[in-house]
């Protein structure tokens, strides 16, 4: 009755060999590395980099541990700090060759020293969270009702100029939170205006009621576009974000959305809060300019001349000059989106641009006057102009939706729609919560943990073996056991370990010692009774697995709602906690019996088992029917 | 090596009702702490602005609080953190300042009173994500409950529900008691370790009511009291080991783990030792006072076999 079939055996050996090669990861450690990635939204890395790195680290003489590309960035990994220093400024030096212009952050970083087969098969060490490695923390709330408001006056004015168009007189428009009133004399201007309202204005809904002989539209956002409005908001937020924070040289930065309105920016490594507040705050503006095309203007494009007077020259992304006039018509504020799409006719790529009311003006009068002209937008960041494109002017372009095409693939397409937006923020946003931890504090905390783990374990093991003998010997290898699935999961998982998720993990380690002691106790209580050897194994486990499974249900529950209502400490201690009552499961029964089962299964005349003395009264025992 | 040798049933429920006086004045005097003196919150719940610093020398406190005060913040506390060295201030949220610029002001005045002081950690929390907080937590608190008392219903039957919540509640309620009585500050963390004290004190009594289930199946001559008196002698032995064992992990985190997580481990082990109390002495006397009986539990065979069981007269 205590043998287990082959399948059981070899479930056992499959988990823990699995189980050990994704453990396995945590314990090389870190490397020194350096880690090159782009510095700007129009630079992209390619696996071109690779060769480019190792090129330029052969001809100084340095050799790297291993150079990677994961997709956005490229890692090579070295044996010491030193040639770690010397690789980020060698690299540095061969990608930014002028340092006014860094189109590629050079990073230190600390990598895992993961052998390369265990990288293929995805093992890589847990995730340590900031309060482990230090670093910044920042949550930011987007003022959403800000970003609606915003969308209502851009609503507000281009419907002034619709009503303008058409020549409808009206008595005002006024903007009332996030909607809008209008005010009409008579039904019929109403009439006409509440067409131009359903044509024009898809994204509002209409009310009408009347005032003292007036006629008022009301004009609200509906649920849908101001959803679409507030997504749209988060997105691009998080996208200028993104663009600023590689400014910062961060090796992984985190930049994730929480919530609807919120978003979380994690920076590891970095100490200085100020200079990050500072750059998370900064705005990237977007200008519109005319290119000099005088002789002047042409020859200084050439490089035969030098730039005219009133002009300046910008470079554009490959590297071409452009000569454009100093005078700016348009900046970013009056851009309201940029999407990437097709051209209609020929279906090239091409970006859409919307222009608010008073750019779509502009813009009208601008290219009504430059017909076969060059204008070029331009992208202003750290102070510096780059062209972001340079079209030909074909014909007078109104109503605000302008459309860029001529020689794009869809990739650049989409490239420049992102760098439009990325220009400014969608909506404010405000920081609601801020951590810094430094760097030793977050070794210290790793230490402790692991202390804390350690002794713990050393204690209760100690006291299992001494307790139940060969059956405590059991418990604590099944304990092992836990330790290491736990481990192997959360690295699996890739799931944030925080010093709240090593007490976590200590916490499971008491608590699944329970099983094993819920059982061992069974086994003895049967052999108390009478009960055979291997009769008394096998009912002690029987009946001791219906408590453990109530038992660590309930467990659950309590880790389940942590998991589902808390954040930040809580969600790191209810993950690690949640895991551990399953893999406890696991270890605690079905493993420690397999142990069990290999040990004293085999033995058909069984005469006693080691689980330490089983004490007797002297009365008989009470007679379980 | 056998700890406990225990010959006869321990008759625990003896003393049910004057044990359970005492649970009910602890239980009175933890709410009384905790409406009068209130919780310490962390600034996790409160908003505001955690500083950490740390010397190279044993940090001289009153020049720091010298230097905090002459910045203009009055009752700031001032403490060491884990070691004399490490200093910890919370600065409540001033209007029109932000919590980065507290703490830079905050940083240079320190350097211009002893330059070897170096910025361990800042923490700022926004007085919204405070209350958001504490809504999750009390939203979390209720799931717990209705969850545990969901399953317990099912498992067993309403009446263990019952008193296995209140028994829980209890131990939550004593160990907010103890943190507003000594005023230990309540953190997240805190606040788990709360939480997974429901999660762990519920198993408890589920091991308890498990046996009670067991003993009414097994000895029909026995009554409710019996039973369960039986059934919490038998499981003590299990008790005693497997709480002993999760304190050695919680103790080893008091002695090891570092002033973050001390709060969280003396959170967990008055959690624990009023765990071990409370089932035994809640969780089974209120299951007595609500009167289980072996019909409650074992349904189908009790029915079946009810008027022809000869023991079925000796049920009290």
């Amino acid at each position: 009755m205590n043998r287990y079939p082959l399948w059981k055996y070899a479930i056992i050996v499959v988990a823990l060999l699995i189980a050990t090669i994704y453990t396995l990861p945590n314990f090389f450690g870190e490397a020194p590395a350096v880690q090159v990635s782009s510095g700007k939204a129009t630079v992209k890395l390619d696996a071109g980099m690779v060769s480019r790195v190792e090129r330029a680290l052969e001809a100084a003489r340095i050799t790297a541990d291993a150079i990677q590309f994961d997709g956005n960035s490229v890692k090579a990994r070295f044996a010491s700090t030193d040639l770690q220093i010397q690789a980020r400024d060698v690299i540095d030096h061969a990608l930014n060759p002028d340092p006014a212009e860094r189109s590629h952050v050079v990073a230190l970083n600390l990598l895992p020293r993961t052998p390369a087969w265990l990288q293929s098969l995805g093992a890589a060490p847990m995730y340590l969270g900031l309060d482990l490695r230090g670093g910044v923390h920042f949550m930011l709330q987007v003022d959403m009702p800000g970003a609606l408001t915003k969308r209502a006056e851009t609503l507000a004015s281009d419907l002034r100029s619709a009503l303008r168009d058409k020549n409808i007189r009206h008595g005002g428009i006024r903007r009332d939170g996030q909607g809008l009133e209008l005010r009409l004399r008579d039904a019929a201007t109403e009439a006409a205006a509440r067409d131009v309202l359903a044509e024009q204005f898809p994204d509002l809904l209409v009310s009408a009621r009347q005032e003292g002989g007036d006629y008022l539209l009301g004009a609200a956002l509906k649920p849908e576009a101001a959803r679409r409005i507030q997504e749209q908001a988060l997105k691009q937020n998080i996208n200028t974000l993104h663009n600023r924070i590689n400014e910062l040289g961060v090796a992984e930065p985190v930049i994730q959305q929480q919530g609807l309105d919120r978003i979380v920016v994690q920076l590891p490594g970095v100490q200085d809060t100020a200079k990050a507040k500072d750059i998370l705050g900064r705005t990237a503006t977007l200008e519109l300019r005319m290119v000099d095309e005088s002789a002047e203007g042409r020859a200084a494009e050439s490089g035969a001349g030098p730039v005219p007077f009133g002009s300046e020259r910008h470079l554009d992304r490959n590297g071409q000059a452009v000569i454009t006039r100093r005078e700016v018509l348009l900046t970013g504020e009056n851009l309201t989106d940029a999407q990437a799409g097709f051209d209609s006719q020929n279906h090239e790529a091409a970006v859409h641009l919307t222009l608010d009311a008073k750019g779509a003006r502009i813009f009208r009068d601008v290219t009504r006057e430059n017909i076969g002209k060059r204008m070029a937008i331009l992208l202003f960041e750290k102070g510096k102009g780059e062209v972001v494109t340079a079209p030909v002017i074909r014909g007078e372009i109104g109503g605000g939706r302008v459309q860029i095409t001529g020689r794009m693939s869809t990739v650049e397409a989409n490239d420049t729609a992102l760098l439009l937006r990325a220009g400014s923020l969608a909506a404010p946003m405000e920081i609601i919560e801020e951590r810094t931890i430094g760097p030793s504090l977050g070794a210290d905390n790793i230490a402790k943990g692991f202390h804390s783990v350690i002794w713990g374990f050393a204690v209760i093991a100690a006291f299992m073996c001494v307790y139940y003998l060969l059956f405590g010997v059991f418990s604590s290898i099944a304990l092992s056991v836990n330790l290491l699935l736990l481990v192997a999961v959360l690295s699996m998982l890739q799931a944030t370990l925080t010093l709240p998720g090593i007490a976590a993990m200590a916490l499971a380690l008491g608590m699944a010692i329970d099983s094993n002691v819920l059982i061992n106790e069974r086994v003895r209580e049967e052999l108390r009774n009478g009960a055979a050897p291997q009769t008394a194994i096998n009912a002690g486990y029987e009946h001791a697995w219906d408590t453990i499974l109530d038992s660590n249900i309930t467990t659950l529950i309590a880790g389940v709602a942590l998991l589902a209502f808390g954040s930040g400490p809580v969600r790191g201690f209810a993950v690690v906690h949640c895991i551990g009552i399953l893999t406890s499961m696991f270890s605690a029964v079905f493993f420690s019996r397999g142990l069990v089962n290999l040990w004293y299964g085999r033995q058909k005349k069984l005469k006693s088992v080691s689980i330490g003395t089983v004490w007797t009264p002297g009365q008989a025992p009470a007679k379980a029917d | 090596m056998e700890l406990f040798r225990i010959k006869k049933d321990i008759p625990f429920m003896r003393h049910a009702l004057v044990l359970n006086a005492v649970s009910l004045i602890t239980f009175l005097a933890a709410v009384f702490f905790l409406f009068s003196r209130g919780l310490n919150l962390s600034v996790e719940f409160t908003g505001g602005t955690v500083m950490e610093v740390a010397y190279e020398q044993p940090a001289d406190l009153d020049a720091v609080r010298k230097v905090v005060a002459n910045l203009g913040y009055a009752d700031v506390p001032v403490q060491n953190f884990g070691t004399s060295r490490d200093v910890m201030m919370r600065l409540p949220i001033l209007q029109g300042q932000s919590s980065g610029q507290q703490a830079e002001a905050m940083m240079a005045a320190l350097k211009a009173q002893n330059p070897a002081v170096a910025l361990r950690r800042t923490e700022f929390v926004g007085p919204q994500v405070g209350r958001e907080l504490l809504e999750d937590g009390l939203k979390a608190l209720a799931v717990v409950i209705a969850g545990i008392m969901l399953y317990l219903a099912i498992r067993f039957e309403w009446k263990y529900a019952v008193s296995g919540v209140i028994a829980n509640l209890h131990d939550v309620v004593i160990i907010l008691g103890f943190f507003a009585f000594f005023q230990w500050e309540f953190s997240l963390a805190v606040l788990a370790a709360v939480l997974a004290v429901l999660g762990y004190s519920v198993n408890e009594s589920v091991v308890i009511f498990d046996r009670i289930r067991e003993t009414f199946r097994r000895q029909r001559k026995m009554g409710p009291v019996q039973v369960i008196d039986h059934a919490i002698t038998s499981t003590i032995s299990r008790t005693i080991i497997t709480h002993g064992a999760t304190q050695t992990m919680v103790l080893s985190m008091l002695l090891f783990g570092g002033p973050t997580l001390h709060h969280f481990a003396l959170a967990l082990t008055i959690g624990i030792c009023f765990g071990i109390y409370s089932s035994v002495f809640v969780a089974a006397a209120i299951a007595m006072w609500l009167g289980i009986r072996r019909e409650d539990l074992i349904k189908t065979p009790g029915k079946k076999g009810d008027p022809d069981d000869p023991n079925s007269g000796a049920v009290v």
